[in-house]
């Protein structure tokens, strides 16, 4: 991890890109604008950070702006890392997608969309990726209910069917 | 065979019963300029339920002839929402569900989980606690990469070898059974170190079986590196380089297989395992004999581990002292009104965790496996998130196959060892 003073440095190289800097529990976060995420990327890619180890979707509710998506980079030279969030209102869940120049981001994208309705623009195959294709709703979104999923058993088919409101 | 429609149905629902087999009733015609039928593309359904897909996996492959042309991973027939489940549960309460993503390697899991949560919380794990953590977690790569060894040999048609390596895989249940009392999901990782100290006989037990184990790796080996089947199938099939693999963020033995030696127990070493002197096996051209080879060589650095780790066990509690996080021992409760304030608020809220976010990566079996734990101040998380290897690794699957025989796409499955669990979550 880089220590307190050198996430500043390193968030001031960013410019204004970066909004703030976190350092907690010996972990560099830098939250930056969610319209040049890529390019931020990039840039942290020109000082070492050349490896995408995961991508998280969080909920912060009832804070707003709700929805963050949070890049955990790491440099194994220096054995190094960062993270990168952005924050998005529900209203408008869009980030650039970074799949272009990290293609591990494939996948968890996707996830982020299925879990939470984040819209990664320009990734090129934005479907559910856990949950059925026909399902409504983003279940990790922490106003999303736990429970009240109807369980499809085969002897409950005709009563499902009529009435699909009704949980078997 | 029809059905009549249903008016209720989605559209997906609906596309998906109009897929019928009446195609297959008309003859084949030859192609447009006269070429061979068998040159078309062929679009296969592999899975969900297959034995040589290693859990519910489906994969949609396009062939040409016996060629995979592409492949379209496709998931979720598992998912069974535990990281939604998570936050409905107080911090301790989660370990037992996060331990049953990747069910070969719940140790792993556990350790992850508690490690976040023991970030967050800045509780101090005691040396032995660190100790039988590493005992457990390398018998628990062992017992993974047995599964992983013998379902594999299995999908190339070598049959004994299964039974032989659940023979072993059942002395490390063994062992978890008598340090825990389950032979899987044990819950025997607490926030703050292990439930229980080991009981008299496990470091017997255990050295009986690291006597042995190096043997039976031996014979493993003797049977399938002596196997020209085996060897066939291996050899030079789908290989990727470091390069690519880092790219999709793959890791794990199969990033190590082409030759990059990153492991995060030697890169960035967390419970101690920096006190222990092993090698780190690395591939060389990263094809599928490779990532065979180099998880077969990491059964024999286990051992070695476990070996060292009962040897400097060190004396002390096998927890923390801290009965905020905690539960205080059974004999305290009988006379100590604070020990039972203390037992009654953890078992009824738990404890509250200072708000913040970390992640905390460990080396699985499979590759860096971490978790993401964001706290909101309160006594359940408000986040959890596993970074499961399965799940990123799988995306290199096509990158591997593409171009080779649908055969290999079978043996390269096998090498990749998947866990569904871990994927679906």
């Amino acid at each position: 991890m880089p220590d307190a003073t050198g996430l500043e440095l390193l968030a001031a190289e960013l410019g204004d890109a970066a909004r703030e800097t976190v350092y907690f529990r010996e972990q560099a976060t830098i939250e930056v604008d969610p319209t040049r995420v890529r390019e931020v990327l990039g840039a942290l890619r020109g000082k070492g950070y050349s490896f995408l180890a995961s991508v998280h979707g969080v909920d912060y509710y009832p804070e707003e702006p709700r929805l963050g998506v949070i890049y955990e980079l790491l440099d194994m030279a220096r054995v190094d890392r960062v993270k990168v969030k952005v924050r998005v209102t529900v209203e408008e869940p869009e980030v650039d997608s970074v799949t272009p120049e990290w293609p591990t981001a494939d996948h968890q994208e996707r996830e982020i969309y299925d879990m939470f309705g984040v819209v990664f623009r320009g990734h090129p195959d934005l479907r559910r990726i856990l949950m059925p294709e026909d399902y409504e709703g983003h279940p990790q979104r922490r106003d999303f209910p736990v429970g009240g999923e109807p369980v499809i058993f085969t002897r409950d088919e005709r009563k499902w069917l009529e009435e699909p409101s009704e949980p078997a | 065979m029809s059905r009549p429609e249903n008016p209720t149905l989605s559209d997906y629902r609906r596309r998906e019963q109009s897929v019928t087999l009446s195609q297959l009733d008309e003859p084949l015609a030859a192609g447009e300029d006269g070429s061979e039928t068998s040159e078309e593309l062929l679009t296969l359904n592999f899975g969900p339920h297959h034995p040589a897909t290693h859990g519910v996996l489906r994969l949609l492959v396009t062939l040409q002839g016996e060629v995979v042309r592409d492949i379209k991973p496709i998931i979720g027939y598992v998912h069974t929402g535990i990281e939604k489940t998570a936050e409905d549960k107080a911090y301790w309460k989660v370990i037992p569900v996060v331990e049953r993503m990747d069910y070969l390697a719940y140790y792993f899991n556990a350790m992850a989980y508690c490690s976040a949560v023991e970030k967050l919380v800045e509780v101090e794990v005691p040396p032995r606690a660190q100790y039988l953590r590493v005992i457990h977690l390398e018998l628990n790569r062992i017992a993974s990469h047995l599964i992983w060894l013998g379902t594999s040999a299995l999908d190339l048609g070598a049959v004994s070898i299964f039974l032989y390596c659940l023979r072993e895989r059942e002395l490390i249940l063994d062992l978890f059974e008598m340090s825990s009392g389950q032979r899987m999901h044990t819950r025997y990782f607490q926030v703050g170190g292990v439930m229980e100290d080991i009981p008299r006989g496990f470091e017997r037990k255990v050295r009986e079986f690291l006597k042995l184990m190096p043997e039976r790796a031996d014979e493993y080996g003797a049977i399938l590196n002596s196997n020209e089947i085996v060897l066939q199938r291996l050899r030079g099939t789908c290989p990727l380089d470091a390069e690519t693999l880092l790219g999709l963020g793959v890791t794990g033995p199969l990033l190590r297989a082409a030759g990059n030696p990153w492991d995060l127990r030697k890169a960035d070493p967390y419970c101690s395992y920096e006190h222990f002197d092993f090698k780190i096996p690395v591939g060389t051209v990263g094809d599928n004999y490779d990532r065979f080879a180099v998880r077969l060589a990491e059964i024999y650095e286990s051992v070695k581990i476990v070996e060292q780790a009962l040897d400097g066990l060190p004396e002390g509690p096998h927890i923390t002292e801290d009965r905020k996080v905690a539960l205080p021992p059974r004999h305290e409760l009988a006379t100590s009104m604070e020990a039972l304030i203390h037992h009654f608020k953890l078992v009824t809220e738990g404890f509250r965790v200072p708000p913040g976010e970390v992640y905390a990566p460990i080396e699985s079996p499979r590759g860096e496996l971490a978790c993401y734990v964001r706290s909101d101040g309160s006594s359940k998380p408000a986040r959890v998130h596993m970074r499961d290897p399965s799940f990123v690794n799988l995306q290199a699957v096509s990158h591997m196959v593409k171009g080779s025989y649908i055969a290999d796409m079978i043996a390269t499955v096998a090498m990749l060892d998947p866990i569904l669990g871990g994927i679906d979550r």
